[in-house]
Parts: structure tokens; C-alpha cells; sequence
């Protein structure tokens, strides 16, 4: 009897374990293929072309993504120029003065913000600003700033809350006025963690395609004005794989090589931020 | 103007929220002389200390009224800027705070800089003296760019002491400074009190009775947010005329 028991149990357990591991390669089945079809894909493109020379005409053989990767890192960057002030002023504001009513509802907005579609913050930024510029990297960037400035706020006040009051209180008490204290001693011992919260905003919005579309559409020229539109590759690779030449699909491919392996790079040196945080 | 007395406590109370933690202290606070502020936990002492260089007010729902004349001038006065009187009036916490990014010097010259010192020439003095004043400077004069979180325990609030210095306040407010260090650099640290005695106005918190007894000339006891007796150390001691100090020192309350 007390065989039999022990018995089940063990198979019991073997059941159980044996599932959690089918799960988990269930679970790892799709990220891999898609990193190995993409990789598999887009290797071949890869060469000095691609990064020198911009989309090719209809019929030209060869040609790369070069004036989709400046089209990418400028908007990036103009987003970024808007997002990141905004975003770190208003976590401060958010750590600094958690206890007021108003820091309670912009902390409502901010979550609201992040939890709104791409699509729709691409459309509000479409209706006020492409509107009236036309398409263009500004009305782009704009709405890609709209989705960093939460993720960067809400790291910054993440960032500033685990700096000890007692350093704080150093600064205070030496007759540095509180909002010095916060700038120049809190913000400066959490500005790693300032500084991942930026890059995750920064690998987020370099995959968005949807905001950019609404706002830039596709583009094939290099970058001419801040009130033009530019080449971007999240939308090279809509386009570019809808397209009947297989030279564009075999850009698509090398496009999304690129931008996983940006993304990646982000996200590595995120780990690697975080890591050297002092304990 | 000179007086013996460098802060006059003038009605002083102090809420956090609804919680009255300090009822109508009247003290004047002798020049030159360390001032030991003792009691059972929770009897205000920290607050107290707190309200002397308006450190009380940064926490939410903090609350003072009363005066606290600091030279002639009440702290709280409408016209008075906090950061001058947290710059004159100097502070040394119960857990040893140095900026741990910055180096042995930078913490040091903080308070100097912040007040908008940047000549290079006078801030090595200011660093060197300091450090020598805090008897810091023979340990660590041969690498002031060490980051301050690799010094130990006792040299971090032996610099702490040293960056209060550096802005030469006229007061310095110590709460409970040797509580969380070894015997060794408590001992060095109270030798250092008495010694800054001799140019500054020292109030420091304390709940160790004997502590108490070795730096201070004056001792007041605090118990339940209301200053029970306060008088010279050695008649405190040893002719308290309030039984609850007797009770406290007898370690009958603690």
C-alpha cells in the first residue's frame, strides 16, 4: 500500500516536471524562430552597401538601408530631445512631491499614456501637428516622444525614491536649498538608473511602425528637413516585404536584422548598467 | 551682540501631523560649551535638534511655532532663509551620511562649493584644515580622491563632522554621532566634541547616560516632548531635582 503511494507520487512528479519543461520550449519555440528566420534572412544582405547606400529604384539591383538608419536615428533622436526633459522633470516631479494631489493624477495620465495604443497617440499626433507641418520627422518624433515620456518618468521617479533620505538630508543640512539637493545630488547618484530607463525608452520606440506611419509615412530619400519625412526602418520592413521585388524583401529581411540586433544592443547595455549599480 | 547664550528656545512646539512631539520647551543654549540632549526614545530629542536648524519642516506634515533666536535673530522669522541658518548652524546625523560617489575631498569642499567658493588654493585649505580639525587628516592625506563609502565607519562620521566644519558654522548639531560605531572611534569622536568645544556651540542627542556625563557641560532632559530639567552636567547628575531625571539616570526609565 504505502508502496503504491510512493509510487504515484514519484510519477506524479516526473508528470509534472516533464510539462513544465514542454511548456517552457513552447514558450521559447517562437523567439527563437523568429531570431533564427530573421537572422537566417537577413544575413545575406548584410555588407557594406547595405549601410552605405540608400533604397535601391524598382529594377536596380543591390542598394541598402542606409537612409533608413539616419531616417531612424534622427527621429529617435528628435523624440528623445523632447521626451527625456519632460520625462525626467516630471519624475522628479512625481518622487520629489509624491504626497500632493496633483503628483497622484499626473501619475493616473502618465499610466493612462503608457497603456494608450501606438496607433491612436500616432493619430493625435497626425491631427496636430502633421495637419498642419505634412508629414514630416516632426509630427513622427512627436508622437514617439508621447510614448517615451511616461517610460522615462516613471523610471526617473523609480530611480529618485531609492536614493536614501539620508543623503538627502546631508545636502539639506549643509545649506543646499531642496531643489539643488534633488538636481545636482539625488538625480546625479541615480543617473544610471536614469540612464536605463532613457535607453528602454529609446529600444521601445525604435520598433514602433504604427505612430510613424500615421505621422511620416514611407519614404525612400534621405533626410531633407525637419518638416519633411524621412526613411525609417520599422516601416522599410512593412513596406518593403509587401513589395513583389525580391531584392526589397531581402532588405526587409536585412532591416529587421538590424533593428532586433538595435534593440538587442540596448538591452545588453542596459543589463550591463544596471548591473555595475552600486550595491 | 554677544551673550553667553547662542539659541534661545522661546516656546517651542513641533507636530508631525496631529502628534505633538514637542510641548513649550523654553532652553537658552550656552556658547562654547557642548549641550547634551538626553531622554528615553521618543521623547523628542532628534526632533528637537531638528528644529534648531529648521531641518523639522522638510517632512511632510511637519509643524513649528515658538521662536528660536539664533544670535539675535529668530530662525523662523518670515525673512530668514532656512539655507542660511542650515549653513551657520551645522549637523551630524545618527548614521554616518557621506556622499558615497563622491571622493574623501569633494565631500569635504561640498559645502564650501555649494556657498560658491571655487578657488582651488583656498578649498585645500579649507579641505585640510577641516580634515586636521576632525582628526581625520593623518588617515587620509595621502588619498583624498578615495571614494568615501571605502572609508570605515568611524572615519565616515569623522568626515561628515569635517564637511560640517568646512562651512565654519557656529553651531553644530550632533544627533546621537556615535551610535552606530565601534567603542574605539565613539571614544575618538567624543574626544573630538570636547575639542571643538573650545570654538564651537555643540548640542548633541544622546541616550548613553555616560556618554552624556564625558562630553557635556550641560545636560537637559527630555521625556514625553517636554524638557523635564536641564543644568549643569555634574548637578544633573548627581542632585537631580526632578525625580523623573532621578528615575532616567538610576535607570529605573529607559
Amino acid at each position: 500500500m504505502k508502496e503504491l503511494h510512493e509510487r504515484i507520487r514519484r510519477l506524479e512528479d516526473k508528470v509534472a516536471r516533464v510539462l513544465v519543461y514542454v511548456a517552457l520550449i513552447v514558450a521559447l519555440i517562437p523567439l527563437f524562430s523568429v531570431l533564427f528566420e530573421v537572422f537566417k534572412r537577413g544575413v545575406g544582405v548584410i555588407n557594406l552597401d547595405f549601410f552605405t547606400k540608400p533604397t535601391p529604384a524598382v529594377g536596380e539591383v543591390g542598394g541598402g538601408v542606409a537612409n533608413a538608419i539616419q531616417g531612424t536615428l534622427i527621429t529617435i533622436g528628435l523624440a528623445s530631445l523632447i521626451a527625456v526633459p519632460i520625462g525626467i522633470v516630471t519624475g522628479i516631479f512625481l518622487s520629489e512631491y509624491s504626497d500632493s494631489k496633483l503628483s497622484s493624477i499626473v501619475r493616473s495620465f502618465n499610466e493612462l499614456l503608457n497603456g494608450i495604443p501606438s496607433i491612436v497617440i500616432g493619430l493625435f499626433a497626425y491631427m496636430l501637428i502633421a495637419t498642419r507641418v505634412g508629414f514630416s520627422v516632426t509630427a513622427a518624433s512627436f508622437a514617439l516622444a508621447l510614448i517615451m515620456i511616461p517610460i522615462v518618468s516613471r523610471a526617473t521617479e523609480e530611480a529618485l525614491k531609492l536614493v536614501p533620505a539620508t543623503i538627502r538630508e546631508a545636502a539639506i543640512a549643509l545649506g543646499m536649498p531642496k531643489w539643488k539637493t534633488t538636481i545636482f545630488v539625488a538625480l546625479r547618484i541615480a543617473r544610471r538608473a536614469v540612464a536605463t530607463g532613457v535607453l528602454l525608452a529609446v529600444a521601445r520606440i525604435a520598433g514602433e511602425s504604427a505612430p510613424v506611419l500615421v505621422t511620416m509615412g514611407y519614404w525612400k530619400w534621405w533626410f531633407a528637413g525637419f518638416d519633411r519625412p524621412v526613411a525609417n526602418l520599422a516601416l522599410n520592413i512593412f513596406l518593403f516585404a509587401k513589395s513583389p521585388f525580391e531584392n526589397w524583401i531581402a532588405l526587409a529581411w536585412g532591416s529587421a536584422l538590424i533593428l532586433v540586433a538595435m534593440i538587442l544592443g540596448i538591452n545588453v547595455v542596459v543589463r550591463l548598467l544596471m548591473r555595475e549599480r552600486s550595491p | 551682540m554677544t551673550s553667553a547664550y547662542k539659541i534661545e528656545v522661546e516656546n517651542l512646539n513641533a507636530w508631525y501631523g496631529s502628534n505633538h512631539v514637542l510641548v513649550d520647551i523654553n532652553m537658552k543654549i550656552k556658547d562654547r560649551a557642548v549641550t547634551a540632549i538626553m531622554g528615553p526614545s521618543g521623547c523628542g530629542k532628534t526632533t528637537f535638534i531638528r528644529c534648531l536648524n529648521r531641518m523639522h519642516e522638510l517632512v511632510p506634515r511637519a509643524r513649528v511655532t515658538g521662536k528660536v533666536v539664533f544670535d539675535g535673530v529668530d530662525i523662523y522669522d518670515d525673512n530668514v532663509d532656512p539655507t542660511w541658518v542650515r549653513r551657520r548652524i551645522g549637523m551630524v546625523f545618527q548614521k554616518p551620511n557621506p556622499f558615497p560617489i563622491l571622493s574623501v575631498y569633494d565631500n569635504v569642499a561640498f559645502g564650501p562649493r555649494i556657498h560658491g567658493i571655487r578657488d582651488r588654493k583656498l578649498l585645500d585649505k579649507i579641505v585640510r584644515q577641516s580634515l586636521e580639525m576632525a582628526g581625520l587628516w593623518e588617515e587620509v592625506k595621502n588619498d583624498l580622491r578615495r571614494p568615501a563609502s571605502a572609508l570605515s565607519g568611524g572615519q565616515q562620521q569623522r568626515l561628515c563632522i569635517a564637511r560640517a566644519l568646512a562651512l565654519e558654522p557656529e553651531v553644530i548639531l550632533m544627533d546621537e554621532p556615535t551610535s552606530h560605531l565601534d567603542p574605539i572611534s565613539a571614544a575618538k569622536v567624543e574626544m573630538l566634541i570636547r575639542k571643538l568645544a573650545e570654538r564651537y556651540t555643540i548640542v548633541i542627542v544622546t541616550h548613553n547616560m555616560q556618554q552624556a556625563a564625558r562630553v557635556s557641560d550641560y545636560v537637559a532632559f527630555f521625556y514625553m516632548g517636554k524638557l523635564v530639567e536641564y543644568g549643569p552636567t555634574k548637578e544633573v547628575f548627581e542632585r537631580p531635582r526632578n525625580e523623573l531625571t532621578e528615575r532616567y539616570i538610576t535607570g529605573k526609565i529607559s
